[in-house]
């Protein structure tokens, strides 16, 4: 039976159709992420899978319970790390720990039993008594997280874990989580971060305005939507010519995109112009999400 | 768009208790500052004024001023605190810091937050009438055993005032907003609803308008009390603070849904 099912989704604001029909169902211990462009209505759909909102269409099912009818009692064992940062500034860090513990009816004595072992995966040991504002942006995420995990849920709910943080704050994040996930943690997260939900995710959606665009595993996306190789041309003027070398091409701005199965014959041409900038990749999920979503910004 | 579910009852469960007891956690770091704010401000209206126009009035209503004016500083004190706190401390806390949706996330719903927020600013508020009670105590003001209704009446003008406040927490965009409440009913109640004078004081429409305002039903209350003597119309007065109070809740839970819930 799957953790979280919905079908069918449907949400509106006025005139638009933020959630417009979505599928989707996560099987325990799985990472699921949610993928799209700002605005394709991953928050909301999140929103509407905790029962924070009311569908105007489809059901949904939170751990056997249906939502938004008893989404409470599922929340029970739910943890969520929101996009905002919502800690409380006037506690320290064992406090928000404290009283985020009491929102879920556990007795002080339980929570402080788990204090410590949140801290440490949290890896805030030594800040247990500092302020919020004492804290860097990658501690706060860490707390946020640990914060989520004091009723020791079955899923946890992440949205943008890990935007705003750096590189180093954001790999021990993932270390993090894939931690959970080798507890057996269901995890549902949205990002942006294409590398993220390849590292992380088993499976994927990418949803745009309000549907889903695809779904499968970040490799057979790939393998379905892209060509094995990518290279990028960095051209000023001169425009090479890579039609026959490559199976499809883009001109974006100043740089061609050009995707081959095969690229040698396209590499060796290149080399011979020896003023042109160009760099051989392998196709990535980032490929994917653009050629599905488009290129045009979204803000 | 309008939803049905919106409009429901509140739905009143214990779990506001976690919340109230998040918002004292917080009180208990600044109480020394806070429980000096309670005390010093009002204590200084009361001597300053009890003193300075008390010598000029002598007696007011038959009482001395500074007796009058315990008992409107009393109600004027309480709702001032069930006012701010409802104001701006649960505006920060609902918009500012985002401590609701945090709240929201785990297995509270609205109506607990909001049940916890009426229970922590009326607990403040009672708080806060407390502190003149002790003054007046100090001071000699009050010397009759019906002195202690007015403990419960303190619950029920705090609950009123802190519904009233909600409201307009719900509906406010910033924290300027607030300005119009205190501009077009504070300052209006502090003036008009006996707080340093008798209603009687002023010309027939004025009295009418202080008698649709809650401050002066609450202070028809507590001045009899403080002077000795068991109020006149008693349920009257209170099903006007309970009507104010409970209206304003229910208001103030059904924009607040329709704000978060969206």
């Amino acid at each position: 039976m799957p953790v979280l099912s919905a079908s069918n989704l449907r949400k509106r604001y006025g005139s638009s159709e933020v959630v417009a029909g979505l599928d989707l169902a996560l099987a325990p211990g799985e990472c699921f992420g949610l993928l799209g462009p700002n605005g394709a209505g991953k928050t909301t759909t999140l929103r509407l899978l905790l029962g924070l909102t009311r569908p105007d269409g489809g059901t949904i099912s939170l751990l056997g319970f249906p939502v938004p009818g008893n989404a409470r009692e599922a929340r029970l064992k739910v943890g969520v790390v929101p996009q905002v940062d919502s800690l409380d500034p006037d506690f320290t860090v064992t406090e928000n720990l404290l009283v985020y513990g009491r929102y879920f009816g556990l007795s002080d004595h339980e929570v402080r039993a788990r204090i410590p072992a949140l801290l440490e995966f949290a890896e805030l040991e030594s800040k247990a008594d500092a302020g919020i504002e004492s804290l860097s942006g990658g501690m706060k995420r860490r707390l946020t997280l640990a914060r989520a995990l004091v009723n020791d849920p079955d899923v946890i709910f992440l949205d943008e874990p890990t935007t705003g943080l750096d590189p180093q704050a954001r790999h021990m994040m993932w270390q993090r989580l894939r931690r959970l996930l080798g507890e057996g943690k269901t995890i549902l997260l949205t990002t942006h971060f294409m590398e993220e939900a390849e590292r992380l995710c088993d499976r994927l959606l990418i949803m745009d305005k309000g549907r889903a665009i695809t779904t499968g595993a970040p490799r057979d996306l790939i393998a379905e939507h892209i060509e094995p190789h990518v290279v990028e041309i960095y051209s000023g003027e001169g425009r090479p010519d890579c039609a026959g070398l490559c199976q499809r091409q883009e001109q974006v701005g100043e740089t061609l995109f050009c995707y081959a199965a095969d690229p040698h014959a396209l590499l060796a041409q290149l080399q011979q112009q020896c003023e042109l900038r160009y760099l051989h990749r392998p196709s990535n999920l980032e490929d994917v999400f653009l050629k599905l979503t488009g290129r045009e910004l979204r803000e | 768009m309008t939803r049905l579910t919106d409009y429901r009852l509140p739905s009143l469960s214990w779990r506001f208790i976690p919340v109230w007891r998040r918002n004292f956690l917080v009180w208990r770091k600044l109480a020394i500052p806070s429980i000096l704010g309670n005390l010093a401000d009002p204590a200084f209206y009361m001597l300053g004024l009890g003193y300075g126009l008390g010598s000029l009035l002598p007696h007011v209503a038959g009482v001395p001023y500074m007796t009058f004016l315990a008992a409107g500083t009393l109600c004027y004190s309480t709702m001032n605190s069930a006012t701010f706190e409802s104001l701006y401390s649960a505006f920060s806390r609902m918009h500012v810091q985002k401590t609701w949706d945090a709240m929201l996330n785990a297995p509270l719903e609205l109506d607990d937050v909001m049940l916890g927020e009426l229970a922590w600013a009326t607990s403040k508020s009672v708080l806060s009438g407390l502190a003149i009670l002790v003054i007046i105590l100090a001071l000699g003001l009050a010397n009759s055993w019906l002195l202690l209704w007015t403990l419960p009446l303190l619950v029920l003008i705090g609950f009123c005032f802190t519904s009233l406040a909600l409201v307009m927490n719900a509906l406010s965009p910033n924290y300027d907003f607030f300005m119009y409440y205190f501009t077009l009913a504070i300052t209006p109640m502090v003036l008009l609803c006996g707080v340093f004078y008798p209603v009687e004081q002023l010309p027939a429409f004025l009295q009418a308008v202080a008698n649709w305002l809650p401050l002066t039903h609450a202070i028809s209350l507590v001045r009899p009390l403080v002077q000795g003597e068991w109020p006149r119309h008693v349920l009257s007065h209170v099903a006007v603070l309970l009507a104010y109070g409970g209206a304003g809740f229910y208001l103030a839970l059904v924009l607040v849904r329709r704000r978060l819930l969206k």
